[in-house]
């Protein structure tokens, strides 16, 4: 039997009078890539900022590596942190900073004792996983979006989490970088060993990134599986019209 | 009628609502400031580097306004002082009106203007971006590396910029009054430093530091508490400043009020 990593079980998220997340059931397990699709205001990215405690849910259980999120004070809410990466939609890189700055800040604050050399070798070695050893002494705002959204996964892998969480990788994104941004998905997966869930409505994206696929529908899962069954064998009217819309237009 | 009068009264007390919710919220975040500066990890390069840019950076402009504030409080002072025959007393009126109240009160209005401004769109920008998420996911306590080391910077760094600005206020004093009265360095010192009291520097000094706290949290307060997207950026940066101004005056007049209390008792 796979181990599960996540856990979630009926979790629900308000914003006042609107219900986002109605009652949600997912499971996410080792070294799997989960793809969570669902049109844009669907509370996609809510549920992953659940996961990594930067929201906190209303009702239902979220447990990750077996603790309950909600409930960890906050040293131990950091120390499982550190298992989990996360990439932000839009990057989030600290812009008054360099990339080898963006990639220290949260190495020198979370590994004690860490010689100089040592620093530089995982900064190199992530920057080369993710093809951009070029940009180490370059400002974010000297690199374009794609490579922003490389060096953003790039800070998040210089922990070397267990979990990876993408909050709409491909978003803003060419065609071609879109295609690199996959691949890169897929490498970290192997590198790594890293289960991920990947946040997007790039139905593309969704194709050759996810082991499973998960459609968020009006705050519930409508169907969960391999990308086949969820999209070809479907009998539901909204994953149907998701589909042509992503593939006809 | 009835119901315009219910309608009134209903905005006024939800304002008055909000009021009280937000000097509630700053007075938490305040509290949330003295908690965390007393723990680990310290982020002294942050705050060295806060220093930096709220303190040297801010050397330009204030030399020019204290040293313009130097020259034309002087030149202002002259005509009544000259109709009593006593421009003798230049040197002393000038100090005591700058060292207690002008030096402070100059230096943190501008300061409240250029760093409470910028702190608070820096903060707010990053908040938008999500940067402080992302610091947030990486295990570091965001509130600790940009809130308390920024705090922390600008209440050291203000009272130091006010002794700047009162020496140089007093070299452009000097320059006016050695042109009009032909009085030396050492006699216009000599009658500055006779005329202030131990009180004078210290009142200053410690009112300076509560304003370097003041524009320090306050800019940070905007910041970290402003709305999403980009018009919150600009909102959080000039709520900052006037937030800032409005609670420099208040603590002036308490001040005063305080010192006046300790000079004649």
């Amino acid at each position: 039997m796979r181990e599960k990593v996540i856990e979630i079980k009926g979790l629900k998220k308000s914003f006042g009078d609107l219900h986002v997340l109605k009652g949600v059931d997912l499971d996410l397990y080792k070294g799997e890539n989960l793809v969570v699709l669902g049109k844009s205001g669907t509370g996609k990215s809510v549920l992953i900022k659940i996961v990594v405690g930067l929201l906190a849910q209303d009702e239902g259980s979220l447990t990750v590596f077996g603790q309950e999120v909600n409930s960890l004070p906050t040293k131990e809410l950091d120390k499982l942190r550190l298992k989990i990466g996360f990439s932000f939609q839009h990057s989030a890189l600290y812009d008054s900073m360099t990339v080898r700055e963006n990639l220290e800040f949260p190495l020198v604050r979370n590994v004690k004792h860490i010689s100089e050399s040592e620093k530089d070798k995982k900064i190199r070695r992530v920057l080369e996983s993710v093809g951009l050893s070029q940009a180490i002494d370059q400002m974010p705002s000297e690199l374009s979006g794609g490579q922003k959204k490389r060096i953003g996964i790039a800070r998040t892998l210089i922990l070397e989490p267990e979990i990876m969480l993408y909050d709409e990788p491909t978003a803003g994104l060419d065609p071609i970088t879109c295609g690199d941004i996959n691949e890169l998905i897929n490498q970290v997966r192997d590198e790594y060993k890293t289960s991920s869930i990947v946040i997007t409505h790039d139905l593309t994206c969704a194709k050759m990134t996810g082991d499973r696929q998960a459609v968020l529908l009006d705050g519930k899962f409508g169907a969960v599986g391999e990308f086949e069954q969820v999209f070809h064998y479907t009998s539901d009217d909204r994953i149907k019209a998701f589909y042509d819309y992503n593939f006809v237009n | 009628m009835a119901g315009n009068t219910a309608e009134r009264n209903y905005i006024i007390s939800k304002k008055i609502d909000q009021f009280f919710i937000e000097l509630a919220s700053v007075f938490r975040f305040m509290k949330r400031f003295f908690v965390e500066v007393w723990f680990p990890p310290y982020e002294f390069r942050e705050v060295l580097r806060q220093c930096y840019e709220i303190g040297v950076k801010s050397l330009p402009l204030i030399s020019l306004t204290g040293f313009i504030v130097g020259i034309v409080f002087t030149n202002q002072s002259r005509p009544s002082l000259t109709e009593f025959g006593a421009t003798s007393w230049l040197p002393a009126l000038i100090s005591i009106a700058i060292v207690r109240a002008m030096g402070p009160l100059v230096t943190a209005l501008i300061a409240a203007g250029k760093v409470g401004s910028s702190i608070g769109a820096e903060i707010a920008s990053m908040k938008v971006t999500e940067q402080i998420d992302a610091m947030e996911v990486s295990a570091t306590n965001p509130f600790k590396y940009l809130v308390v080391t920024r705090v922390l910077a600008s209440t050291f760094m203000i009272p130091l910029l006010v002794m700047y600005v009162d020496f140089v206020a007093l070299m452009g004093a000097f320059i006016n009054v050695h042109q009009n009265e032909l009085t030396s360095l050492t006699t216009f010192f000599v009658e500055v430093f006779e005329a202030l009291t131990f009180l004078d520097i210290f009142s200053s000094l410690i009112k300076s530091t509560v304003f370097g706290f003041t524009i320090g949290i306050v800019g940070c307060y905007k910041g970290y508490t402003s709305s999403k997207g980009t018009e919150g950026v600009g909102k959080a940066a000039n709520a900052a400043v006037v937030m800032a101004m409005f609670l420099i005056f208040i603590e002036e007049l308490l001040a005063l009020q305080i010192v006046n209390f300790f000079r004649f008792n």
